[in-house]
C-alpha cells in the first residue's frame, strides 16, 4: 500500500498499525532470506512498544504524528542512535551511535518507524551492493542480478515489499542507480537541501541523503520531511521548508509545458535494449512538451574527474577509522599505536575501500595533487558552467539512469572498470551537485530507469515529470514476486 | 655566526566559552577527562562541524593587532596525518599557499631593544583546532601505555608564526613578552592558564641546518632552550660539524634539547580545502565593526604615556607591557603628579614586591591612595626612600595604615622646619661653648646635632637638622665680624 494510503488509514483507525506492521514482518520473514536487503532488522517487539507509546501519546494530546507507523527502511549510512549503523563494513560492525541524523529525527517527529537498516557496498563505495562487508543484496526482480548500489538494500527492500519507503545516499549515483535496477522512484535532491548531519561521509562535497519510493506521490512526502535548513550541516542552503506535495499538486494542476533536453551521447552509449526503452519512455511525453536533443561531450571525464574528487575526500574522511575511539577492536597490550592502527585498518576495510583510499591518498599528494585532484576540480567548474549554458535552452536533460541493465552478481568483480563506466550519466548531477530523478521507465526482461537532471532546487519539476510519466506508465507500487 | 630565531606560537582563544566547531564547552581545565566532549569533537562517524563565528571574529581582532593584511575570505583546510590525539585523524587548520590562505598575512610587531626599535615580522595567522592530549603515566619514556584526554580536542587556537627576524634569546622573550601584553589588551586569551601560550622555536645559524625547538611551555623556557641550542649548535660548527635538520624536544628537567626526529623532507600533509566548510567570506563592515571595538593597544598606550606624562620609551614601555600595572599608574597620576617617581616606584620596588610575594595581579587589590601617601611622604620629608622601600611590602598587602604605621615605629620626623629651628635655636643658646668649637671646627657640629636629637627624642631629620644648624652658624659667624 503507497505511503499516502496508509496516512489514511492509519488518521482513521491508528490501531490498524499493527496488522500493519505484521504483514511487513511477515514479508521480511518469507523473502529477506533471498533478498537480505537489510544488515539490521529491528525486532518486532521493539517497534510494537515504540508504537505503543507512540499511540498513548497521541491518545493524551489527542492527535497523532503525519506519519504515524509507516516503516520505513534506512540505509546503514545513516546514524541512528541506539540502532547499530555499520555502514557495510566490519570497521563498524558493532557500532551504535550515541546520535540520530538530523533526517532522523525529521522521520522520528512525524511517527515514522525505523524498522531496519538496509544493505549497502561499504561506506558507500560500490554501485553493486556487493562490496558490503556481510553479504551481496540480490536483485528481487531477478535473484542473479544486483540490485544496484550504493543503496542496493534500500531498493531491493522497496522492491520486495519489505519497506513502505525507503532511505538511501547518493554520491555518485547510489540512490539513481540502485532505484533504476529495483523499479523504485529515486530522488537525489540539490546538494545542500538535505542535511548530512549524521551521514557518514563518503565523498562530503557530493554526498546526499534522498529519499525512494514505489511512486512519485510518497518520493514527494519523504522529500518533504526530510528535506530543510540545518544549523549543523554547514553546506546546509538556507531555505525555507516546501511541501513538494503541495508544488507538484499545483504543476500537476496547472501543466506547465516543458523544455526536455535529450542527452546524445547518454543515449547513444547506452545499451540497445536500455535505448529502447528509456526512449519510448520519455516519448510518452514529447508530444505535450517539447522534446530537444541536447549534448555533453564530456561524459568519460565526468566519470574520472567524479572518481578522482570522491577517492580523494575518501582517503581523507575516512582516516577517522583508527579502532580507538569505536569500531574494530584489536588486541593492544604491549604494542604501539602505529601498529593498532595497521591492524584494525586491515582487518576493518575490505579490498574496494582500501583501494579507493590508496588511490585518494595517491591523488592529493605532492607532486600528483595538481595533475589528478586539482585538475579534476577545475573540470568540475567546466561541467558546471556546460550545464548552466544548457539550463538555459531546456528545464531537464533526459537520459538513461544506467546504460546497462542490472549486472549478475560477480560481473563487478570480473571487470570493475566497466561498473565504474557505467556511472557516466549519474556522476554529471554529482558533480555539478545538481537535483536528479530515476524514474521507472520499462522492462527489457529486467528493470530499466530513466534519469531527469535539472536546475538546483527544481525538484518540483522532476517530480511533476514523474508524476505524469507515471501516470502513463502505471509503473507504480510494484512490488516483485521473489 | 649570526642567529636567527623564528617563532611558532599557538594561542588559545580561552575567552570563548565553546569549542572551534562544536558548541561544546571549552574552558576544560580541571575537567575529569573526556568529559568536555561531544559527538563532534570526538570526531565520530557522520558529525560535521560548524564554525564558532565569536573565533573568527577574536582572529580578525588579533589580525589588525599585530598590523596583518586580512583575507577576503576564510578557508579551511585538512591537515593529515595519524595521531591518538586527533580524533579524525585530520586537523581541521589554514593553510597559505596556492588555492588557499591563512586567515591573515605580512603583519609585524615593534619591539623595544637596548632601547632601539626593532621590527618582528609575523608570516601568517591560522585559525585551527587544538588536538586532545596525550599522557604518559609515568613519563613519555618509562609509560607502559598512553590515555588520550579529549577534552581539549577542538579548543580555538591563533597559530602566530613570525618571520626568523629575532637575533638572541633576549630578543625572543621580548617579542614574546609584547605579544602576551597585545593580546590580553585584546582580552581573548588568559596566558596565565596552563597550555594555553605555547611556543615552538625555529633556530639556526646563517647558513646552517635549521632545528625546531618544541615543547617549550613557559616563556622563561624559551629563553633558556634558545641559549642551550645556541651553545650547542655553535659547539657542533666551531668542531667543524654539520647541524641537521631536525626537530628536537626541550626537557625543561634537564634543561637540555633532545632529538625527537630527523626532518629530512617536507611531510605531506594532503592538505585540501575540507569540503564540509564552506569558505566564509570576511566583509569590510564586518572588519569595520571589529575594528571598532578593538580596545586601545600597547604600542598607542605607549606613545600616549610618553607625551601624557612625560615618561621616556623605556619606563612607558615597562609599564605599558603590564597592562594592570600601567591601569594602576594611571590610577594613581590622577592624585599625583610626579609621574617619574611614581613611574620608577611602579616599575622597581612595587613590581618586584608583586612578584616576590608571587601575588596574582588581577586577584588583589592595593590601593592607588595607599602607594600615593607613600609617594607623598616621601616628597615632604617624612619618609626617606629606604622606609618607602621598606614599607612596600606591608603597604601592598593592605596589613597596615601608613599614618599609625610609621607613628608606632616612631618614624615620624620633625619636618616642620620653624619648629625644628625654634629647637636648634634653643640648643646653640644652652651650649655657647659647643657654638664656638663648632665655628672654629666643622667637625664639632655633631655635638650640637646630637643635642637636638636629644631634645627631639631622635625624630629630627639629622641632615636637614644639620642644614640648618649650618645656616645659623653662617649667621653668627657673620655677626661677629
Amino acid at each position: 500500500m503507497p505511503v499516502y494510503r496508509l496516512i489514511e488509514e492509519f488518521s482513521s483507525d491508528a490501531y490498524k498499525v499493527f496488522e500493519y506492521v505484521d504483514s511487513i514482518y511477515d514479508r521480511i520473514k518469507r523473502v529477506e532470506d533471498r533478498v537480505k536487503a537489510f544488515i539490521t532488522i529491528v525486532p518486532k517487539e521493539e517497534v510494537y512498544s515504540y508504537l505503543e507509546t507512540l499511540l498513548k501519546r497521541g491518545y493524551n494530546s489527542g492527535s497523532y504524528p503525519k506519519l504515524f507507523g509507516v516503516m520505513i527502511g534506512v540505509k546503514d549510512n545513516i546514524s541512528t542512535k541506539g540502532i547499530r549503523t555499520t555502514c557495510g563494513s566490519k570497521m563498524l560492525e558493532n557500532y551504535i551511535p550515541p546520535y540520530d541524523a538530523t533526517v532522523i529525527e525529521k522521520l522520528k517527529s512525524v511517527g515514522m518507524v525505523i524498522h531496519g537498516k538496509t544493505n549497502m557496498d561499504e561506506f558507500a563505495m560500490g554501485s553493486t551492493t556487493e562490496t558490503s562487508a556481510f553479504y551481496p543484496t540480490r536483485n528481487p526482480w531477478n535473484l542473479d542480478r544486483v540490485p544496484g548500489g550504493s543503496s542496493g538494500g534500500s531498493g531491493a527492500a522497496l522492491a520486495a515489499g519489505e519497506a513502505s519507503i525507503a532511505l538511501g545516499s547518493d554520491t555518485g549515483g547510489s540512490i539513481r542507480n540502485p532505484a533504476a535496477y529495483t523499479m523504485v522512484y529515486g530522488l537525489r535532491p540539490t546538494y545542500g537541501l538535505v542535511s548530512r548531519y549524521g551521514l557518514i561521509a563518503y565523498a562530503s562535497s557530493m554526498d546526499q541523503i534522498g529519499p525512494m519510493a514505489r511512486n512519485t506521490t510518497d518520493l514527494a512526502l519523504l522529500l518533504t520531511i526530510i528535506s530543510g535548513h540545518d544549523q549543523r550541516d554547514s553546506t546546509s542552503l538556507p531555505l525555507h521548508s516546501i511541501d513538494y506535495l503541495k508544488a507538484l499538486d499545483e504543476l500537476l494542476y496547472k501543466e506547465p509545458r516543458l523544455r526536455i533536453g535529450i542527452l546524445k551521447e547518454l543515449f547513444e552509449g547506452s545499451d540497445d535494449g536500455v535505448r529502447k526503452v528509456t526512449y519510448s519512455c520519455i516519448d510518452k511525453i514529447c508530444s505535450y512538451h517539447e522534446c530537444i536533443e541536447v549534448s555533453i561531450p564530456y561524459t568519460k571525464e565526468a566519470v574520472a574527474a567524479y572518481y578522482i574528487i570522491a577517492m580523494a575526500e575518501a582517503s581523507s574522511n575516512l582516516a577517522r577509522f583508527d579502532g580507538i575511539r569505536y569500531g574494530l577492536k584489536v588486541p593492544v597490550e604491549g604494542r604501539n599505536w602505529v601498529d593498532v592502527y595497521t591492524e584494525v585498518r586491515t582487518k576493518g576495510f575490505g579490498y574496494e575501500v582500501k583501494k579507493r583510499i590508496a588511490l585518494g591518498t595517491y591523488v592529493l599528494s605532492m607532486g600528483y595533487r595538481d595533475m589528478y585532484y586539482i585538475r579534476a576540480l577545475r573540470f568540475r567548474r567546466m561541467l558546471k558552467e556546460k550545464l548552466d549554458a544548457m539550463f538555459s535552452k531546456v528545464d531537464v536533460m533526459a537520459s538513461p539512469t544506467m546504460p546497462i541493465p542490472p549486472p549478475r552478481l560477480g560481473e563487478f568483480f570480473e571487470d570493475p572498470l566497466k561498473i565504474y563506466l557505467a556511472d557516466v550519466s549519474t556522476v554529471i548531477a554529482s558533480l555539478t551537485g545538481y537535483p536528479a530523478i530515476n524514474i521507472p521507465a520499462g522492462w527489457n526482461g529486467l528493470p530499466i530507469g530513466l534519469q531527469l537532471i535539472s536546475r538546483p532546487l527544481s525538484e518540483p519539476i522532476l517530480l511533476y515529470i514523474s508524476a505524469q510519466l507515471e501516470e502513463r506508465t502505471k509503473l507504480r507500487d510494484l512490488i516483485a514476486e521473489v | 655566526m649570526e642567529v636567527l630565531i623564528g617563532l611558532e606560537i599557538h594561542v588559545q582563544l580561552t575567552a570563548l566559552t565553546s569549542k572551534l566547531f562544536c558548541p561544546t564547552y571549552s574552558s576544560y581545565r580541571g575537567g575529569s577527562p573526556n568529559t568536555y566532549v561531544c559527538p563532534i569533537c570526538l570526531g565520530l562517524p557522520g558529525t560535521l562541524p560548524v564554525v564558532n563565528r565569536r573565533a573568527i571574529e577574536y582572529a580578525i581582532a588579533v589580525a589588525k593587532a599585530l598590523n596583518c593584511e586580512l583575507s577576503d575570505r576564510i578557508i579551511f583546510v585538512r591537515k593529515h596525518y595519524f595521531y591518538p590525539d586527533l580524533p579524525k585523524n585530520y586537523q581541521i587548520t589554514q593553510y597559505d599557499g596556492p588555492g588557499f590562505t591563512s586567515i591573515a598575512r605580512n603583519g609585524h610587531v615593534k619591539i623595544l631593544i637596548n632601547g632601539k626599535t626593532k621590527i618582528v615580522r609575523i608570516r601568517r595567522i591560522n585559525i585551527e583546532e587544538d588536538p586532545g592530549k596525550i599522557h604518559y603515566i609515568g613519563g613519555i619514556e618509562e609509560a607502559q601505555y598512553s590515555l588520550v584526554d579529549y577534552n581539549r580536542s577542538g579548543v580555538p587556537l591563533l597559530e602566530i608564526v613570525t618571520e626568523p627576524d629575532m637575533s638572541s634569546p633576549k630578543e625572543a622573550r621580548v617579542f614574546l613578552d609584547k605579544l602576551i601584553a597585545i593580546l590580553e589588551y585584546l582580552d581573548v586569551v588568559d596566558t596565565a592558564l596552563e597550555g594555553s601560550f605555547r611556543v615552538d622555536a625555529n633556530i639556526s645559524i646563517r647558513d646552517y641546518g635549521r632545528v625546531e625547538v618544541k615543547n617549550i611551555n613557559s616563556i622563561k623556557d624559551v629563553e633558556k632552550a634558545l641559549t642551550y641550542e645556541i651553545v650547542r649548535q655553535k659547539r657542533i660548527i666551531e668542531q667543524g660539524g654539520t647541524i641537521a635538520r631536525e626537530t628536537r624536544h626541550w626537557d625543561d628537567k634537564k634543561g637540555i634539547t633532545v632529538p625527537l626526529r630527523a626532518k629530512e623532507f617536507e611531510e605531506d600533509y594532503r592538505y585540501f580545502p575540507d569540503p564540509d566548510l564552506p569558505p566564509i567570506k570576511i566583509s569590510t563592515e564586518m572588519i569595520n565593526k571589529i575594528i571598532s571595538t578593538i580596545p586601545e593597544l600597547p604600542d598607542q598606550r605607549i606613545e600616549r604615556i610618553m607625551v601624557q606624562y612625560g615618561l621616556d620609551e623605556y619606563r612607558s614601555t615597562v609599564l605599558v607591557l603590564n597592562k594592570w600595572l600601567v591601569d594602576f599608574f594611571e590610577e594613581c597620576a590622577k592624585i599625583y603628579s610626579n609621574y617619574k617617581r611614581l613611574a620608577d616606584i611602579l616599575i622597581t620596588d612595587f613590581l618586584r614586591w608583586i612578584k616576590e610575594l608571587s601575588l596574582d595581579l588581577k586577584k588583589f587589590s592595593v590601593k592607588p591612595q595607599s602607594i600615593v601617601k607613600l609617594l607623598e611622604l616621601l616628597d615632604k620629608g617624612i619618609l626617606s626612600i629606604k622606609m618607602v622601600k621598606e614599607l612596600m611590602p606591608h603597604v601592598i598587602k593592605g596589613e597596615i595604615n601608613i599614618d599609625e604605621y610609621i607613628e608606632s615605629k616612631g618614624y615620624i620626623r620633625i619636618y616642620d622646619e620653624q619648629h625644628l629651628e625654634q629647637i636648634i635655636l634653643e640648643a646653640v643658646k644652652e651650649n655657647p661653648k659647643a657654638v664656638e668649637d663648632a665655628l672654629k671646627n666643622p667637625k664639632a657640629i655633631n655635638f650640637l646635632i646630637g643635642e637636638v636629637m636629644k631634645k627631639t627624642s631622635g625624630k629630627a631629620d639629622p641632615q636637614k637638622t644639620r642644614d640648618i644648624l649650618l645656616k645659623i652658624l653662617e649667621k653668627i659667624r657673620d655677626m661677629k665680624r
